[in-house]
C-alpha cells in the first residue's frame, strides 16, 4: 500500500514554483518519513501530498458511499494512516466516522479475510 | 424539537418485493405514530454484505429520512428491534451535519459573488503552488 501511493509522486511533473521541486522527489519519499521532527525547522510544510477533499472541495463525506471510502481502507480493512492518504487532519476525522459507521451497517468489513 | 435523521435498515434477503413494501408501510405507520414525519422512503435493492449477519449474506437495504424528536427515534427503534425481518438498522442524526454544509456552501457563494479581482486574486496564487 506505501508502494502505490509513493509512486504518485513522480509521475506529476516538476513543477517550478514549488517550493519543495527541486530537493522535492528524492527528498520527500524519506521526507514524509522523518517529517514528524524535521518540520520543526521548517517554515512550511515539505509534503507535496494535498488532502484530497480540499482540492475537490468535497464536503460530504458520507457513510453511504462505500466506493468512496474504499479507498481509504487498506486490504484487510484496516483505515489507512492520513499520513499515507495525505488528508488533512478534519476530513480524516469526518472519514474515519464514516467508516465506522459503515461498517457498523455492513457496508464495509470490520476485518477482511 | 424536529431534528432530521436518517434510519438505514437491512432486511433479511429472502423477502419478496410485496413484503418488502408492507413492511416498510408498517414501519412508516409506526414512526408517524410516535409523531415522526418520513419525508423520503429509499429502497436501496439487495447488497452482499461485508460480513455475516444473523446466518444471511445478503439484505435488502431500505433508507427512511425523516424528521422526529428523541422519543419517536426511540420508539421507532423498538419497533424495529422486535421486527424479526429487520436484522440489522442505524440512525444517523442528520441535522446538524446539514447545518454545516449549508454554512459551508453559503460562504462559498459569498466569496465566489465577491469581485473576482479583489478577493480570489491573492487566494488563486496559493492554489497554484501548493498544487
Amino acid at each position: 500500500m506505501a508502494d502505490e501511493t509513493n509512486q504518485e509522486t513522480p509521475r506529476e511533473p516538476g513543477r517550478p514554483q514549488s517550493r519543495s521541486g527541486d530537493r522535492g522527489d528524492r527528498g520527500d519519499r524519506g521526507d514524509r518519513g522523518g517529517s514528524g521532527g524535521r518540520d520543526q525547522g521548517r517554515k512550511f510544510f515539505r509534503r507535496k501530498k494535498v488532502c484530497r477533499f480540499c482540492v475537490e472541495k468535497v464536503d460530504d463525506i458520507n457513510y453511504k458511499d462505500v466506493r468512496l471510502l474504499q479507498q481509504f481502507v487498506a486490504e484487510r480493512g484496516k483505515i489507512v494512516p492520513r499520513r499515507l492518504t495525505g488528508v488533512c487532519t478534519p476530513h480524516q476525522r469526518r472519514l474515519t466516522t464514516a467508516i465506522k459507521r459503515a461498517r457498523n451497517i455492513a457496508l464495509l468489513p470490520f476485518s477482511a479475510r | 424539537m424536529q431534528r432530521a435523521y436518517e434510519v438505514m435498515f437491512i432486511v433479511r434477503p429472502d423477502f419478496t418485493e410485496e413484503d418488502l413494501d408492507k413492511l416498510i408501510s408498517t414501519l412508516q405507520t409506526h414512526a408517524t405514530n410516535a409523531g415522526a414525519v418520513v419525508a423520503n422512503v429509499e429502497k436501496m435493492g439487495k447488497r452482499r454484505l461485508a460480513y455475516d449477519v444473523k446466518k444471511f449474506q445478503e439484505g435488502q437495504y431500505v433508507l427512511f429520512i425523516m424528521n422526529a424528536d428523541g422519543k419517536g427515534i426511540y420508539e421507532l427503534e423498538r419497533r424495529m428491534r422486535v421486527t424479526e425481518p429487520v436484522i440489522k438498522f442505524i440512525t444517523v442524526r442528520t441535522d446538524e451535519e446539514q447545518q454545516r454544509l449549508e454554512k459551508v456552501r453559503k460562504l462559498r457563494a459569498a466569496r465566489a459573488k465577491r469581485p473576482p479581482a479583489e478577493a480570489a486574486a491573492p487566494e488563486a496564487v496559493n492554489p497554484a503552488v501548493t498544487a
